[in-house]
């Protein structure tokens, strides 16, 4: 039954994106109509004018395009013009390192506020408050105070990926079942012993869930920031194309950034299943 | 006062001088121009050997009635070889290139992907600034507020500027007031007003009431001309149309997409447009006023000051590569040299179009108009005096100015001039000019009276 289910919901999915990229391929084709004009004049114009090709690139200039991507992931033709596979790796590598940073930060601070309901009560209207801005409403007060275009894109990603841990990491620890922490005490295990052995493990499914919602949100900040700030990185890529109005190219960073974040989800997904424990 | 004059001459200022005021007499000018000069000279080499030759001749021969006689006795040519017999004028040629050790190398500048930055950006590729001992990479920016700020912080040491930004900046008008310096301009003209394909019937800008236009900055020579060319027709550029800054690349998508009519932008934009058959040139920035700067090469007072070497052999890079650019016959190669991704990142054809002046229309001809972009490195000083009446005028700039002074401490002209010279080019002598902005004189003398002589502005 389940392999039957697969196989059809496979079956699905294969229609829908042939009847997609088939609606886009028509939809895309050349208008034919063409106003006339003089060959030294259409020489100086370009293929949307002269032969009502659309604005839009169908699926096969896509595809022949993400080929010649894929075939060179990493050409360094100078400061401004590089591979997809290293603007990629700018990108993951300056996600990496913020959401690291709120790692280390969210979880010990969560920790902390969880286990006191006095901080955790005072430090509530804060997190309220900062939890809602927008990412890139942080861009213009970081570039300012922080002077360095790369460090600013960093403590983004960690401004923004920090609440979500936070958040979950205080409700995981919060509401860890008593019955669990009292049996403890009646053990007299230490503070210490207590928060690893067995509110750690009690509350890693909630932070885990907090660290995937981070990722997620992170992934989504920096292609925004790096559009803004340039130089390198995904973002910056499709800044670049944007630029040319190489609509081709930004489509294809747009499955790019797609298939990443995607992936990136599912390491996190892993993790999750990985510390998740039946009751 | 020239480098080349000497200071311990008593003669040097009782005599009337030349016209360029370089010489200490007309003969002497006439004698040092053709070596002097920029144009008639193939190359920079021999521009530097003219430079030193006609140093070392005059040291060697200090009256000038004696070098006279010399040189016609014997002739030009063959001074020079006699000359070079005995002095090893290549040595001092290659010493004098060279001169001042930068005490940075490595640099980086930020432009914006627009063919106004042409100078900054061929300067990498066709080895300008490698010349002049510099390991410059130049650093596409995402918009000018990114650039300023790149700037201030220092994460650039210079870059590419819209002309009135370093005022403003200095000024402290939307940014803190941070002193910038302008030591060259990239171009002058190569802006145009472009309208949505529908609107080919509406040419009198009369007719224009209620529409949208975006502009790339609000302190930029586009958002000037664009209020000033409405003004001169009778609208109200702030009441009677909307302006929006929009960044270049987005112009044509929104043209496209029908949320503006037409805008006032920098090229490669406006052609792209007309490329794309979205829009057709209403008119060029030069028509409203031939000869106007649209950007500049900018630095921080701080970078100038600590760095000053650095700063003089970028400036040099900078003015050679803006000399070469000037050259028509050098544009094809320069459009291709320019237009990679890692660059402006555009089709060649568009490119070209702007920096030979043949182009489309956009209406189905093809005009040609050679200055349609032009580039000429002099920071005029009545420029920026310009640019601060027109700030004045829109209610940028609220109170008091002192036009000179701020004109004067921003625009480098002094320092320029004197770069140039040594470089064998011949600046002009002077750093105001008046000029003429659709048929209506400038006199940079008469600042506030130039102001209160708009109809239309905004009351302050």
């Amino acid at each position: 039954m389940t392999s039957s289910l697969r196989l059809r919901a496979g079956l699905v999915s294969i229609v829908l994106l042939a009847a997609f990229l088939g609606i886009w391929h028509l939809a895309t084709r050349s208008s034919g109509t063409v106003a006339a004009m003089s060959p030294e004049y259409a020489k100086l114009m370009g293929l949307t004018a002269t032969q009502g090709k659309s604005a839009m690139p169908g699926p096969l200039d896509v595809g022949a395009k993400l080929w010649e991507h894929l075939r060179r992931p990493f050409y360094d033709n100078g400061p401004n013009d590089k591979g997809l596979g290293i603007q990629l790796g700018f990108s993951i590598a300056r996600v990496g390192t913020g959401y690291l940073l709120a790692v280390l930060v969210a979880i010990p601070l969560g920790f902390l506020i969880g286990m006191s309901p006095l901080l955790s009560k005072a430090l509530d209207p804060f997190i309220q408050v900062l939890k809602p801005i927008s990412p890139l409403a942080w861009m213009p007060l970081a570039l300012y105070t922080i002077k360095d275009s790369s460090i600013s894109a960093i403590f983004v990603i960690f401004i923004c990926s920090i609440w979500p841990m936070l958040l979950n990491t205080v409700f995981g620890v919060a509401s860890v079942r008593k019955e669990w922490i009292n049996v403890a005490r009646t053990l007299e295990v230490g503070t210490l012993r207590r928060a690893f052995t067995v509110i750690l493990p009690a509350a890693a499914p909630t932070i885990l869930t907090g660290m995937r919602i981070s990722i997620g949100i992170a992934w989504l900040v920096i292609v925004a920031a790096e559009m803004l700030v340039g130089g390198t990185g995904i973002g910056y890529f499709v800044w670049n194309e944007w630029n040319n109005l190489s609509i081709t190219n930004v489509i294809i960073a747009i499955l790019l950034i797609g298939i990443v974040g995607m992936l990136l989800d599912q390491i996190l997904a892993r993790f999750t299943r990985m510390v998740t424990f039946p009751e | 006062m020239s480098t080349f004059d000497n200071p311990f001459d008593p003669d040097r200022n009782l005599r009337g001088g030349c016209e360029c005021g370089q010489h200490r007499s007309v003969a002497e000018h006439e004698q040092a121009s053709p070596a002097l000069r920029c144009e008639p000279v193939e190359s920079e080499e021999k521009r530097y050997e003219g430079v030193v030759a006609s140093a070392v001749m005059r040291a060697m021969f200090p009256q000038d009635a004696a070098r006279r006689a010399f040189l016609k006795s014997v002739g030009a040519s063959t001074a020079l070889a006699a000359l070079s017999q005995f002095f090893p004028l290549k040595t001092a040629t290659e010493v004098f290139a060279a001169t001042g050790a930068p005490e940075k190398k490595d640099l980086k500048v930020g432009f914006i992907p627009i063919t106004c930055a042409t100078p900054i950006i061929m300067a990498a590729p066709l080895g300008f600034y490698s010349k002049h001992g510099l390991n410059v990479e130049v650093v596409k920016t995402a918009g000018w507020a990114v650039i300023r700020d790149k700037t201030i912080n220092k994460e650039y040491d210079a870059a590419h500027m819209l002309a009135p930004m370093p005022l403003a900046i200095s000024l402290g008008l939307g940014a803190n007031a941070i002193p910038f310096a302008v030591p060259a301009i990239e171009n002058i003209n190569g802006q145009g007003i472009v309208l949505a394909t529908k609107h080919k019937d509406k040419r009198d800008p009369k007719d224009w009431k209620g529409m949208k236009f975006a502009i790339p900055f609000d302190y930029s020579m586009h958002n000037y001309l664009l209020r000033y060319y409405l003004a001169e027709h009778g609208l109200d550029p702030d009441t009677d149309v909307q302006l929006r800054s929009v960044p270049p690349p987005e112009m044509v998508a929104n043209l496209r997409a029908d949320n503006i009519d037409g805008f006032l932008a920098p090229d490669n934009v406006c052609q792209r447009a007309i490329y794309d058959g979205v829009g057709f040139m209403h008119l060029l920035s030069k028509e409203i006023w031939d000869g106007h700067p649209c950007c500049s090469f900018a630095a921080s007072r701080e970078f100038i000051t600590t760095a000053p070497n650095s700063f003089a052999a970028l400036t040099r890079a900078i003015v050679d590569a803006t000399a070469y650019a000037s050259k028509a016959e050098n544009r094809k190669q320069i459009a291709e040299a320019i237009a990679p991704a890692n660059y402006i990142n555009a089709p060649v054809t568009v490119l070209e179009q702007v920096l030979t002046g043949t182009y489309a229309d956009g209406l189905g001809g093809v005009k040609t108009d050679a200055k349609r972009v032009d580039f000429d490195p002099f920071p005029w000083q009545s420029f920026a005096v310009w640019m601060l009446t027109q700030m004045k005028r829109w209610g940028q700039i609220k109170g008091d100015v002192d036009y000179k002074a701020v004109a004067e401490q921003v625009y480098l002209a002094t320092d320029t001039r004197k770069l140039m010279t040594e470089m064998g080019l011949s600046p002009p002598t002077s750093a105001y000019k008046s000029f003429a902005v659709m048929g209506k004189s400038f006199d940079p003398t008469k600042p506030d009276d130039y102001v209160a002589s708009f109809k239309i502005r905004k009351a302050s």
